[in-house]
C-alpha cells in the first residue's frame, strides 16, 4: 500500500513540476511580447515612416532603416528562391538515393541551424572584402543564403508527400520528367513551398547579425546597392546601445514593427499550410 | 482505327516471348508468353502478388521510375521490342496509355487535365484542342457533366467522375492500347457500372488490358483473360471458357472460390 | 520521332542539370564557408598558432590576440543556457505531449513555436532594457546572498550585481532555446507507439513512470539530439548574448556575474570597425573556431536524431 503512495506522490509531483515548466515558458513569451506592445505603441508615431533616422538627441524615424530592410530582404528573396526550390526538387526528385543527394542533404541540415554571423563573415570575406566596401548588395546576398537552406528543406519535404501515383499517372500520359515535376508535382506541392518561403522570409526579417559586416549601416537615405544600406535590425541594435532616450524609442518601434512582421508572416504560414493539409 | 468486331481475325496488339520481370534479384514475372489482341480487352486475374500489376507496368515501361527494376525477353508493341535498350519511352507512351488504381487528377483545371497528355506530343490550335477536350470527355461519358465547369479544378470532382477524367485523360492522347490497373477498386458500386459500360464502348477505338481483382468484372468486361499465380502465366483464353471450363484445377479453384 | 518529344529529351536533361546544379551549389556553401574563413583567418593562424586557443590576450593596439576568453564566454554562456533549458524543456514536452487537455495541445504547441520564430534581438532588446535591470535590482542580490555564500560554487557567484554579465546572457539564451528543444523533444516523444505507452498504463503504471521508463528510454537518442541541436543554437547565437553580455575581453575571475565576451559578441561588436590585416584576421578565426564548433555538435544532433527515425521506421 505505502509503496501505490509514493509512486502516486511521485507522479503527482512530477506532472505538476511539468505544468510549472509550461507556465514558465509561457511567461517569458507572454512577458517579451508584452514588453515590445507596450514600449513599441507608446513609441509609434507616423514619423517613423516618414523621417530617417536622426543624430543622436534628435527626433525622427526609421524610414530608410525599413526601406533598406524591404529592399534586402526582397533582393535575398528573389535571389535565394528559386535557387532552393531548383536544389529541393533535386533532392525529392533526383536524388533520393544518390550520394550527392545524401551529402547535400545533410549538409543543408547543418546549414540550416549555422550561425548566421558565421554566414556574415563568409560574405565578408569572399564579397566585401574583394570590392572593398560594405554595401546592401552584400546584405542581400548574406540573407540569401540563409534562405536557401530553409527552402531546399521545405520544398524537399513537400516535394516527398506527393504521392507516387500522380506521378506515374502523368509518366503514363508519356511526359518527359521535367513536365512531369514541374507542371504536376511542384503544383501539387505547391502550397507546402509557399510555407517555406514565408518561414524563410519571417526568418530574414529579423536577422541582426549577417547585416553588421554586410550591409553595414546608412544614417541617410539611400537606395543604392552598391553602398552601405540602413536596415532596421542593425539600427535597433546601434539605438538600443546607446544612452539616448530617443534613441531607445526608435529602438522599441523598430522591434514591435519587426515582430508584428514576423508573428504574420509565422501565422500566414501556418494558415496556408492548414489549407493545404486540409485539401489532401 | 475503328476495328471491326469479334468475327475478324485475331490481330496480336502487343505480344509478349519470354517475359521475365525482376524486382532486384527476386523474379516476378516467369517466362511469360502471350497476346494481346487489338480491339478487344483482355482481363488479368489472380490473387494479390500474382505479378498481374507487374505485368501492366511492363508494357509501357512505368518500371523504369524505379532504380533495380527490370525485364527480359521480348514485349512486341506496334512490332518493336519495347524491352530494348534505345526505346523512347515517351513516345511509347503516347500509344500505351494508362489508367490507375486511384484517381489521380493533377492539380489543375479539368480542361488542362485532359490537355495536359496531348499538348506533350501534338501541336493543336486552341480550336482543335477545345474540340479534342471535348471529344475525349465524350469518349469517357463525362463531357455532359462538366461541360460547363471546364475551369474548375479536377480535383473537385467525385470519385468516380475523377476516375472517367482520367480514363478522359489517356484516351485523349489517342494511343492504340489502353491499361486499366484496378480502375475501379476505390469506387462505389454505381460507378464501377459507369466505367463498366465506359470499357465496352471503348474497346472500340482501343485496345484494353485491365487488371482487375473482382472476378465477375473479368467476366463482363473482357473478351479474353488470363489467369496468373505466383509470377506465372497459368491460363489464358476466351473469357467464356476460361469461366465455364477453366483447363488448370488452379484456375479452377481460384475461379470457384476455393483459393485467392 | 517528333519535334516536341526531341525537346522533351533535351529538357528533361536540361533540367536534370539544372537543378543538380543547384544542390551542388547548396553544398559547396558550407565548403565555401570552410575555405574562405580559414583563408582570411590565415595571416592570424600562421602568427599565433595553437597559442591562440589558449591564451587570454585580447590587445589590439599591441596586435596580441586570443581566443581564451570569447571562447570561455561562448562555452560557459551555452552551458548556463542548457542547465537552464533542459528540464524546462522537458517539462513543456511532457505537459504538451501527455498532460495536456486535447484543446489545449494546438494553441500551446503553436505559441512555443511562435516563441522560436521571434528573432534574437527582441530577446536582446528585452533582456538589456527590461530584464537586466530587474535582474541586477533584485535577483543578483538575492543569489549573491544564498548560493554566493557556499563554498566552491560560491565564487560562481559572487561580485557586484551589475545586471549584464554572463549569468544574464545564459539565462536570455535559454529563454530562446527553450523552444527550439521542446518542439524537437515533442516531435520525438510523439514517434513512440502507443502500444508501447498503453501496455505500461496496462500494467498499472502512473503517467510519471511511462514517460521516465518507456517514453525516455525509447527517444533517449532523439532526445539528446534536440538537446544538441539547441546547445548548436546557444553557441551560433549573436543578438540575444550581445546585448547582455557586457563586452569585456577580460578575465579576472570566474564569478558569473561579471561582464565577459562570446565569440558572436566579439565579432557583432569588433569587427566593422577593427583595421585590416592581423585584427580581422583573428576575429575571422574567432568564426572559423564558432563554425566549426558548431558543426561538430549540430552534425551530432543530426546523427542522433536519424538513428532515433531509423529505429521507429520513419525516414
Amino acid at each position: 500500500m505505502n509503496l501505490v503512495v509514493k509512486r502516486k506522490a511521485i507522479n503527482f509531483l512530477a506532472l505538476s513540476l511539468s505544468l510549472a515548466a509550461m507556465a514558465f515558458g509561457l511567461f517569458w513569451l507572454i512577458w517579451i511580447l508584452w514588453m515590445v506592445f507596450e514600449q513599441g505603441v507608446s513609441s509609434l508615431a507616423l514619423t517613423l515612416f516618414t523621417q530617417d533616422t536622426p543624430a543622436p538627441g534628435s527626433a525622427g524615424g526609421l524610414r530608410n532603416a525599413i526601406a533598406g530592410s524591404a529592399i534586402m530582404v526582397g533582393l535575398a528573396m528573389f535571389i535565394a528562391t528559386p535557387i532552393a526550390i531548383l536544389a529541393g526538387i533535386y533532392l525529392a526528385e533526383y536524388g533520393r538515393t544518390t550520394l550527392l543527394g545524401k551529402v547535400t542533404r545533410f549538409v543543408n541540415d547543418i546549414l540550416l541551424s549555422a550561425p548566421s554571423i558565421v554566414i556574415g563573415l563568409f560574405v565578408y570575406a569572399v564579397y566585401v572584402a574583394q570590392m572593398g566596401k560594405f554595401s546592401g548588395f552584400a546584405g542581400a546576398l548574406a540573407l540569401a543564403l540563409l534562405v536557401i537552406p530553409v527552402v531546399v528543406r521545405t520544398t524537399e519535404d513537400m516535394l516527398v508527400l506527393v504521392p507516387n501515383s500522380l506521378r506515374e499517372a502523368a509518366f503514363a500520359l508519356g511526359a518527359p520528367k521535367w513536365k512531369v515535376i514541374m507542371m504536376v508535382t511542384l503544383r501539387a506541392a505547391k502550397t507546402g513551398v509557399v510555407t517555406g518561403i514565408l518561414l524563410a522570409l519571417a526568418r530574414i526579417s529579423g536577422e541582426t547579425a549577417p547585416l553588421l559586416f554586410t550591409a553595414l549601416s546608412n544614417q541617410f537615405w539611400s537606395l543604392d546597392l552598391n553602398e552601405p544600406m540602413a536596415n532596421l535590425p542593425v539600427t535597433i541594435y546601434k539605438f538600443a546601445m546607446s544612452p539616448f532616450a530617443d534613441w531607445q524609442g526608435l529602438a522599441w518601434a523598430g522591434v514591435f514593427i519587426i515582430t508584428l512582421a514576423v508573428l504574420i508572416l509565422n501565422i500566414l504560414a501556418r494558415v496556408v499550410f492548414r489549407r493545404a493539409a486540409a485539401q489532401h | 482505327m475503328p476495328v471491326e468486331k469479334a468475327q475478324e481475325a485475331l490481330i496480336p496488339q502487343i505480344s509478349m516471348k519470354n517475359l521475365n520481370f525482376y524486382y532486384g534479384k527476386a523474379l516476378a514475372l516467369k517466362n511469360i508468353n502471350l497476346d494481346i489482341y487489338k480491339g478487344h480487352v483482355t482481363a488479368f486475374i489472380g490473387p494479390s502478388g500474382c505479378g498481374k500489376s507487374t505485368l501492366l507496368r511492363t508494357i509501357n515501361r512505368m518500371y523504369d521510375l524505379y532504380p533495380g527494376q527490370h525485364a527480359e525477353g521480348q514485349l512486341i508493341v506496334d512490332g518493336k521490342n519495347i524491352l530494348d535498350k534505345g526505346v523512347d519511352t515517351i513516345e511509347l507512351r503516347a500509344k500505351v496509355g494508362m489508367v490507375f488504381q486511384k484517381p489521380t487528377p493533377f492539380p489543375m483545371s479539368i480542361y488542362d487535365n485532359i490537355a495536359f497528355g496531348v499538348r506533350m506530343h501534338e501541336k493543336l490550335s486552341r480550336n482543335q484542342m477545345d474540340d479534342r477536350v471535348e471529344w475525349a470527355l465524350t469518349k469517357a461519358a463525362l463531357w455532359t457533366e462538366v461541360k460547363d465547369k471546364l475551369n474548375a479544378p479536377g480535383t473537385g470532382l467525385s470519385g468516380g467522375q475523377q476516375q472517367r477524367l482520367c480514363i478522359a485523360r489517356g484516351v485523349a492522347v489517342k494511343p492504340q492500347v489502353l491499361l486499366l490497373d484496378e480502375p475501379t477498386s476505390a469506387l462505389d458500386p454505381i460507378s464501377t457500372m459507369r466505367i463498366e459500360e465506359l470499357i465496352h464502348e471503348l474497346k472500340r477505338d482501343f485496345t484494353i488490358a485491365i487488371v482487375t481483382h473482382n472476378m465477375q468484372q473479368a467476366a463482363r468486361v473482357s473478351d479474353f483473360t488470363a489467369y496468373m499465380y505466383l509470377g506465372e502465366m497459368v491460363e489464358f483464353g476466351k473469357t467464356d471458357e476460361i469461366f465455364i471450363k477453366p483447363k488448370d484445377k488452379r484456375t479452377e479453384d481460384y475461379i470457384t472460390g476455393r483459393m485467392g | 520521332m517528333n519535334e516536341s518529344h526531341k525537346q522533351g529529351r533535351f529538357g528533361d536533361w536540361l533540367f536534370f542539370n539544372l537543378t543538380r546544379a543547384f544542390a551542388v551549389l547548396t553544398l559547396s556553401m558550407l565548403v565555401g564557408v570552410v575555405i574562405s574563413l580559414t583563408w582570411s583567418a590565415w595571416p592570424s593562424i600562421k602568427e599565433f598558432g595553437f597559442g591562440f586557443l589558449t591564451s587570454s590576450e585580447w590587445n589590439p593596439p599591441a596586435e596580441r590576440f586570443g581566443a581564451l576568453v570569447p571562447m570561455y564566454g561562448t562555452i560557459v554562456t551555452s552551458l548556463i543556457a542548457l542547465v537552464i533549458a533542459l528540464p524546462i524543456s522537458f517539462g513543456i514536452a511532457l505537459f504538451l505531449t501527455e498532460l495536456s487537455p486535447t484543446w489545449l495541445r494546438r494553441p500551446l504547441g503553436i505559441a512555443i513555436e511562435l516563441l522560436a520564430g521571434i528573432p534574437s534581438i527582441v530577446y536582446g532588446i528585452w533582456g538589456l532594457l527590461v530584464f537586466a535591470p530587474i535582474f541586477g535590482q533584485y535577483v543578483q542580490p538575492l543569489i549573491g546572498g544564498t548560493l554566493g555564500k557556499l563554498p566552491v560554487i560560491g565564487s560562481l557567484f559572487s561580485g557586484p550585481s551589475l545586471g549584464i554579465g554572463i549569468l544574464a546572457a545564459g539565462i536570455i539564451l535559454a529563454i530562446m532555446i527553450i523552444p527550439f528543444i521542446t518542439s524537437v523533444m515533442r516531435d520525438v516523444f510523439e514517434l513512440v507507439p502507443p502500444m508501447l505507452k498503453e501496455s505500461c498504463y496496462g500494467l498499472g503504471g502512473t503517467t510519471w513512470e511511462v514517460v521516465w521508463k518507456v517514453v525516455l528510454p525509447y527517444t533517449r537518442v532523439g532526445v539528446i539530439g534536440g538537446v544538441m541541436l539547441g546547445l548548436g543554437r546557444a553557441l551560433g547565437e549573436t543578438m540575444a548574448v550581445t546585448f547582455v553580455i557586457g563586452n569585456a575581453s577580460l578575465l579576472s575571475n570566474f564569478s558569473l556575474f561579471m561582464p565577459g565576451n562570446s565569440i558572436t559578441s566579439a565579432l557583432a561588436n569588433e569587427f566593422a570597425e577593427a583595421s585590416p590585416g592581423l585584427y580581422t584576421s583573428a576575429l575571422v578565426e574567432l568564426g572559423l573556431i564558432l563554425f566549426v564548433i558548431t558543426f561538430i555538435v549540430l552534425t551530432c544532433s543530426k546523427l542522433l536524431l536519424l538513428s532515433l527515425e531509423k529505429q521507429s521506421g520513419k525516414s
